[in-house]
């Protein structure tokens, strides 16, 4: 095996491939030639580093040079300085990680000093398409274990003493799913991966697949080994190119060597995995309408029971779990239960992923303790609100979840606290929002996404969900009443009590927990007709402030719609409210800051 | 076996046994629309949703399997809340039109309206609006009206075995559709009419040539005419005259007719029907009774019989007479007149 002095790391994960890092590996391939470097320095293309806000992502190794928003001419640079003197090239490094003089490595900085990764341990370390990185990093030595070592039994034993719960919104204990399959009698059983990563915002399982998909075929087989399966399937959303192209290289590689296929590591044990595409529906993510979506049939959800650990795929008993989960189980072999369980709060065990996003300053991945408070993984490792402004909610569990107020952030995250809070876990979603999101607004995004994505099956959740977003919409246009804040609690109710599958049952969270914490937004739309935040436009109004207006007129040109009177100079300007489109033009460019809007 | 108890009373019933079948058992009516008990249970509609103490949601009872101990009430006042709820919503998406709709008198949606005093819809907002598929022959699709319980795909599918329609789009835009929605008429859709039988409203209903309101209609149980399946069938007569044919529960059918046992009907009141036989006579038919026309036969066939010997005769029997009928015919060929030509439109 070639050794190499140094190593460049560079992201290949979505964020980091549209913002370019396939030019820069090119490019740091020529200057490497250039500089006869070839020998000694290596360049990976990785996974997901999960900080996507900094992309493209460059890390140089010894050193755990943390190199941002590099683009393809600082290339030259990093290459001449760095590689061939040994400079670090202090100016393009992250921000976070020059400190005075001293320059941190990417462990040291503060984004990633709070995370355990254990999910997303070998995400932008390792090269996804090579096996041989995998095996290098204990790969396929859980499944060694378990084939050569252990019984299924002890396989399930293991999982369920280590506490590992589903992360893919349920919070269903795995090992217990496990154990129902295992159980359930069936001439044929199957395994299933979830990777219809739905949620707006959430990308965990993606950079799974796209950093570590050999990590979820290893699992796959030990869930195999587990419940009696021999067969396995991926149902990945054809929206992930990237990472469907490497699982299917992990997947081929795996089989060229023995560890898919027959007799694996010499034992009896035959185990082969094939990939499903899903074709952009949400529901999909929800488990019995992805088994009938699996099966060529329309993506709706089934009555449970029978659960699929008794009639799943083809009415065969089915363990199906998600990315994440499965990317936890070969490190819980390997480092045992009471390893894994040592981490976290007392039900909830382990790490979990969540994709920052909305207002603060890191957005990206995070890999946390259960037990975290929301407080440090907002404004420790996700940096702050930008610009200074305040913390106003924060909504996890995507379009199931809530929103949490700003009481709660000292709340210690994990399944339970969550749900009492009136929002969940979900798959990992974590919206950070500021005093300028409007609740009301918030709410009725989230209905608009789910009346798009609601199957059309039940009927509370068909029509429900769409009668919802028609109350939000006349709210948000000012048309509301007291009566129809009402409604919607009790429709909410309806809804969540009567619909068939998971996303009816929590279609309504986003608007019982805003109108638990926020419900003064509620009624100063309805009451007041004014959006406190000022991001409903409707309600929005732009006046001119007679005292600060200098009478330049500038104003008055911007207007799109001619809606602004007044005589240069000579007069104070005017905004025809009946006429104003409310697109805030006059407001971006009075150089005098004379025009408001409330 | 398994004991559970329902709104206080307690039944046994096999595992497997689902809530709505337990309490049907001891005469518990619970409301359904999308419930047919020879399907695949599905669980769309959710008006059959009970209480069970101890489960975290209501329960669909068309789907939930009976378990030991179970304590269930059908009628409690989160339960009814939550009828009215989903009826409130179904009405939001319906036309109000009872009074000119032909599937009043026989509508599950008007029928749970009256139960649970829904008068109308507290919602305002977007209506479907979808043109009517008159393009069979035979029934209309008005998916305006359409309550989305599924039966009609599912009947289609399963039972029928066509798959002619099924669901189009998603949310609130689904609609039972052929495929391509290019309409009935370019479908695979044979004309059972299985899935008007099911239709809970008035979304599929009969061309029917007469007008007539259900409630001025008499049921009369009978086997259809047309093969020797057996297929039982209600037929509704309104003074005296067949107006609609409604498949019946038989032994051999389940519920179940073909388009001529279903649609098929208009002969039996039509004025150029036969009811006597007809005999030539000058070139001209007459009416006869049967007797001359069976002495006529026995004639005729003595005569060709004797002239031409009895190979000149041959029969050809229906498959609307039973097998029995048919056996009596081949007999009578070969014992009676001693031929072997006989055979029988089933066999072309």
């Amino acid at each position: 095996m070639e050794l190499y002095r140094s190593h460049v790391l560079v992201c290949g994960g979505t964020g980091c491939t549209s913002s370019g890092c396939l030019k820069i590996v090119e490019k740091l391939g020529e200057e490497l030639k250039k500089h006869e470097l070839e020998k000694e320095v290596q360049v990976v293309k990785t996974g997901c580093f999960g900080l996507c806000e900094a992309g493209p992502i460059v890390i140089v190794y010894p050193e755990g040079a943390f190199y941002s928003r590099v683009k393809p001419e600082d290339v030259e640079r990093i290459a001449e300085e760095h590689l061939l003197k040994g400079r670090i090239v202090t100016d393009l490094l992250f921000k976070d990680s020059v400190e005075a003089d001293k320059i941190k490595s990417i462990e040291q900085v503060t984004f990633y000093k709070k995370q355990q990764r254990i999910a997303l341990r070998n995400c932008g370390i390792i090269n996804p398409e090579s096996i041989e990185e995998y095996v290098a990093f204990d790969g396929y030595s859980a499944l060694a274990k378990v084939l050569t070592e252990m019984k299924p039994e002890a396989v399930i034993d293991v999982l369920k003493r280590s506490g590992l719960r589903g992360r893919g919104g349920g919070g269903f204990p795995t090992g217990m799913k496990w154990e129902f399959t295992a159980k359930a009698q069936g001439d044929q059983k199957y395994v299933a991966c979830n990777a219809d990563e739905g949620d707006p915002g959430a990308f965990m399982d993606r950079s799974v697949l796209e950093g570590d998909p050999h990590a979820i075929v290893e699992a796959m087989a030990i869930a195999g080994y587990a419940i009696g399966a021999d067969m396995g399937y991926v149902y990945i959303r054809a929206e992930y190119p990237i990472a469907v192209s490497r699982l299917q290289i992990a997947i081929n590689d795996a089989k060229k060597h023995g560890l898919l296929g027959k007799n694996i590591f010499g034992t009896d044990f035959n185990f082969d995995l094939e990939i499903r595409l899903g074709a952009g529906a949400f529901v999909c993510g929800e488990e019995t309408a992805l088994i009938n979506s699996i099966e060529g049939k329309r993506g709706m959800p089934r009555p449970r029971p029978p659960f699929p650990a008794h009639k799943g795929i083809w009415n065969k008993p089915t363990v199906l779990n998600n990315v994440e989960t499965y990317a936890n189980i070969p490190q819980i072999i390997l480092k045992g239960a009471e390893w894994y369980s040592s981490i976290g709060t007392e039900r909830s065990k382990g790490t979990k992923v969540f994709a920052l996003g909305g207002k603060i300053n890191n957005t990206g991945l995070v890999e946390i303790p259960m037990g975290t408070k929301l407080r440090d993984v907002i404004y420790e490792i996700g940096g702050g609100i930008p610009k200074g402004k305040a913390f106003k909610a924060v909504q996890t569990g995507g379009p199931s979840g809530g929103c949490i107020p700003a009481d709660y952030l000292d709340t210690e995250i994990d399944y339970d606290n969550l749900i009492s809070l009136g929002s969940m876990m979900g798959s990992g979603g974590m919206i950070v929002m500021d005093e300028d999101n409007c609740m009301v607004d918030i709410a009725r995004f989230f209905l608009d996404f789910t009346v798009d994505e609601s199957c059309g099956k039940c009927t509370p959740c068909r029509e429900g969900t769409k009668r919802m977003l028609e109350i939000l919409e006349e709210i948000t246009n000012g048309r509301g009443t007291l009566e129809d804040i009402d409604k919607l609690e009790k429709l909410a109710k309806t809804i969540k009590s009567a619909s068939l599958c998971g996303l009816g049952q929590t279609a309504p969270n986003p608007v019982l927990s805003t109108l638990k914490y926020f419900r003064h937004e509620y009624e100063a739309h309805v009451i007041h007709k004014k959006c406190p935040a000022g991001a409903c436009q409707a309600l929005l109004e732009y006046i001119v402030i007679a005292d600060i207006c200098k009478k330049c007129g500038i104003c008055a040109t911007k207007c799109p719609v001619g809606c602004i009177d007044g005589v240069k100079g000579k007069e104070v300007y005017f905004i025809n409210q009946d006429r104003c489109i409310k697109c805030g033009a006059c407001m971006g460019a009075c150089p005098f800051k004379a025009i408001k809007k409330g | 076996m398994i004991t559970l108890t329902i709104n206080g009373l307690e039944v046994q019933v096999e595992e497997g046994t689902t809530i709505l079948q337990a309490a049907k058992k001891i005469g518990i009516d619970i409301p359904t629309f999308c419930h047919d008990p020879r399907l695949v249970p599905h669980g769309s509609c959710r008006i059959c949703v009970v209480e069970v103490e101890g489960a975290r949601n209501l329960q669909a009872s068309c789907t939930t399997p009976a378990a030991q101990g179970m304590k269930v009430t059908t009628e409690s006042d989160v339960v009814v809340e939550s009828r009215k709820g989903v009826l409130d919503l179904i009405l939001a998406n319906h036309p109000l039109d009872c009074l000119t709709c032909q599937k009043a008198g026989r509508c599950t949606l008007q029928d749970l309206c009256y139960r649970y005093d829904i008068k109308e819809s507290s919602f305002e907002g977007e209506r479907k609006e979808y043109e009517i598929d008159d393009s069979n022959p035979f029934y209309y699709s008005d998916q305006s009206k359409c309550i989305l319980c599924g039966k009609c795909v599912y009947v289609c599918s399963q039972l029928q075995g066509t798959e002619a329609i099924g669901f189009a789009e998603r949310g609130f835009t689904t609609h039972i559709a052929t495929p391509f929605d290019k309409g009935l008429e370019h479908s695979t859709c044979v004309s059972c009419g299985n899935c008007v039988a099911v239709c809970p409203v008035g979304a599929l209903v009969p061309k029917s040539k007469t007008k007539f309101r259900y409630w001025e209609t008499k049921p009369v149980r009978t086997t259809c005419s047309y093969c020797g399946v057996g297929c039982q069938m209600d037929l509704l007569v309104k003074d005296n005259k067949i107006v609609e044919v409604l498949p019946a529960d038989g032994p051999s059918n389940h519920g179940l007719l073909c388009v001529k046992g279903r649609f098929a009907y208009n002969f039996v009141g039509h004025p150029d029907r036969l009811k006597t036989p007809l005999i030539r006579k000058d070139g001209e038919l007459v009416e006869a009774s049967w007797d001359e026309a069976y002495d006529l036969i026995v004639s005729k066939v003595n005569e060709i019989k004797g002239e031409f010997g009895p190979d000149a005769i041959a029969g050809f029997s229906s498959a609307r007479g039973l097998n029995e009928e048919n056996y009596l015919m081949q007999k009578l060929m070969r014992g009676v007149i001693g031929t072997n030509n006989i055979d029988h439109c089933a066999r072309l």
